[in-house]
């Protein structure tokens, strides 16, 4: 069984922020990128909508990054080694700290640059170059380990619960992906009537995303027993947000089951209570909060 | 270079006075956090950035039991300070590489480098390091960095009256612990056990103690369960690099099969 006699760094409300949006940031790129390469051409209403976001997003990540240090003007230390005698970059890959600082000044520079593509274009245009389809591949890859990072730098520690389980980087790219799909789902309906139809596509992606982010949690509460740590997440408060997190998967199943459903009849109540959710967005809403209040629990239950 | 310096705590001859605490605060201008009351001599809790050094008060004495001396059941007293891991934690997760090797082979925050990430408390497994809220960097013992660098002794060293705190070259430090080991185990006392002394715990320490009981008993992990931060690099990586990939083909098939049906229904 582990034992820790650590002290916690009290991360608190930046830090769960910071990894909230930094998983919506690059899921939401991921997704813009996914719905360019595979979707329709009705789908690059809600890529366009993806790649406004992520930018902007990345900038208020780095806003919550630079705030919670004690010392924020010297952010960029995180990229400058400042001590004497040693000037260049500081690059450790051994650090996930490190290599997710270079991830979000990197994710930045590739979404800035979507970003301005986006804005440029007239309207839904799908005609987009072989050029920025390889820049948001390539962005993509980069967006997918800022979503992850996050939880393999919780996990490369010696806190307990975090050092417990090396399933929180898989945990949290999974919940990434969810909120964002739902993210855009919301988001998309505000945008144009094009995107209703990539509402649907996003739904059940969103869908599919739950089901792996509910593996996940398994997994992370089968590698906490083994730790004999799994006491830690259901105390009082930390249950209470577990029940929480389950019950904002329910739209998401009722989706995944409804379309199940479809499969083999016309109708059914699953359907319209599924429908009934996603038409007045509350569903992916549910979402969003419910992988808000995931990051919460796992940063906070370690700590305090 | 100089030869490698280190700090032989036995905790066998220690009696609690905090002379060590009390030099400590006083040669590094520690202010101090507000006293604590707490159930026992100790009221200061916690090593911290106020606290580069920490009396352990650990009461093995139970309260029902019917005690007359020398029954065997005592209290166990020990300075507790930074270990100076020769394989360091917080070093080994510091991005901003705040935190270094010194000559002396002593782990030193360099507190104009950092910037209050707080990366190193989460990664240190004896709860050492402490961020300065007044500063807004982290800090600990600092071996007295100034002090070796006039040939003085680190003052908690200096002010021990019953030379519990042991300063020297390590080997020589390990010669006397040997030693001492030996004689108490000679004695009888069969818990008696060197901790940092050897590689088992973070490379072995520059701090080392003597203890009277296993490890844990002191708040110390035991060389099962002293790892690296970087042990969870791989498995952490590769968690996430399936569930993305599988994340991504889940994508794709939603984004194809929803596509398939809308062509389907038009």
């Amino acid at each position: 069984m582990a034992e820790h006699f650590v002290q916690p760094p009290n991360w608190a409300v930046w830090i769960t922020l910071y990894f909230f949006l930094a998983g919506i940031a690059g899921g939401s790129y991921t997704l813009a990128t996914m719905l360019r390469l595979w979707g329709s051409p009705r789908d690059e209403a809600t890529a366009r909508v993806a790649f406004m976001w992520a930018f902007p997003i990345s900038v208020v990540c780095g806003i919550l990054l630079t705030i919670d240090l004690g010392k924020p003007l010297r952010f960029w230390h995180m990229l400058i080694n400042t001590t004497p005698g040693s000037f260049g970059l500081n690059f450790k890959a051994w650090s996930p700290i490190s290599l997710g600082s270079w991830a979000l000044l990197l994710f930045s520079l590739f979404a800035f640059v979507s970003f301005l593509e986006v804005m440029t274009k007239r309207g839904n245009d799908r005609n987009v170059s072989g050029g920025m389809i390889a820049w948001n591949v390539i962005g993509s890859i980069i967006a997918l380990f800022l979503a992850s990072y996050t939880g393999v730098v919780l996990s490369v520690s010696n806190q307990p619960v975090w050092s417990d389980s090396y399933a929180i980087g898989g945990l949290f790219v999974a919940s990434a992906l969810s909120a964002s799909a739902a993210f855009l789902a919301f988001m998309s309906r505000f945008r144009s009537d094009d995107a209703i139809p990539t509402e649907g596509r996003l739904e059940l992606a969103d869908s599919y995303f739950v089901t792996l982010e509910l593996i996940m949690i398994v997994a992370f509460f089968v590698t906490l027993s083994n730790a004999g740590e799994l006491w830690r997440e259901t105390a009082t408060p930390w249950l209470i947000g577990w029940i929480l997190i389950l019950a904002s998967f329910i739209p998401s199943l009722l989706t995944l089951a409804s379309r199940g459903r479809m499969r083999y009849s016309a109708s059914g109540g699953t359907l319209t209570a599924s429908r009934a959710l996603a038409g007045t967005g509350t569903g992916a809403l549910i979402v969003i909060i419910g992988v808000l209040i995931l990051r919460f629990v796992v940063i906070y239950s370690a700590q305090f | 270079m100089p030869e490698q310096i280190g700090f032989f705590t036995d905790t066998s001859i220690c009696i609690g006075c905090k002379a060590c605490e009390v030099a400590c605060k006083e040669w590094n201008q520690l202010p101090g956090d507000a006293p604590k009351f707490l159930d026992s001599f100790d009221n200061t809790g916690k090593l911290d950035a106020q606290n580069y050094r920490h009396v352990k008060f650990i009461d093995l004495v139970p309260e029902s039991a019917n005690i007359i001396t020398g029954n065997g059941a005592a209290w166990l007293m020990m300075s507790d300070i930074c270990k100076h891991c020769t394989n360091a934690s917080c070093m080994e997760v510091c991005p901003t590489n705040a935190i270094i090797k010194t000559e002396y082979n002593t782990v030193y925050i360099q507190p104009e480098v950092c910037n209050g990430c707080r990366d190193c408390m989460s990664a240190c497994p004896y709860g050492v390091i402490g961020f300065n809220e007044q500063a807004g960097v982290v800090s600990k013992c600092t071996f007295c960095y100034d002090r070796l660098q006039a040939n003085m002794t680190p003052a908690c060293a200096k002010a021990c009256p019953t030379q519990s705190i042991q300063f020297g070259t390590l080997s020589d430090l390990h010669k006397k612990a040997d030693a001492r080991v030996a004689a108490l185990q000679a004695q009888g006392y069969d818990k008696a056990q060197l901790y940092g002394r050897d590689d088992s715990v973070y490379g072995g320490l520059g701090a080392f103690f003597l203890l009277m009981d296993k490890p844990e008993v002191y708040g110390l992990p035991n060389a099962k369960n002293a790892g690296l931060p970087s042990r969870n690099n791989v498995k952490g990586y590769l968690g996430a690099f399936i569930t993305a990939a599988v994340g991504v083909l889940a994508g794709l098939i939603a984004i194809r099969q929803n596509s398939d049906d809308s062509q389907r229904s038009a």
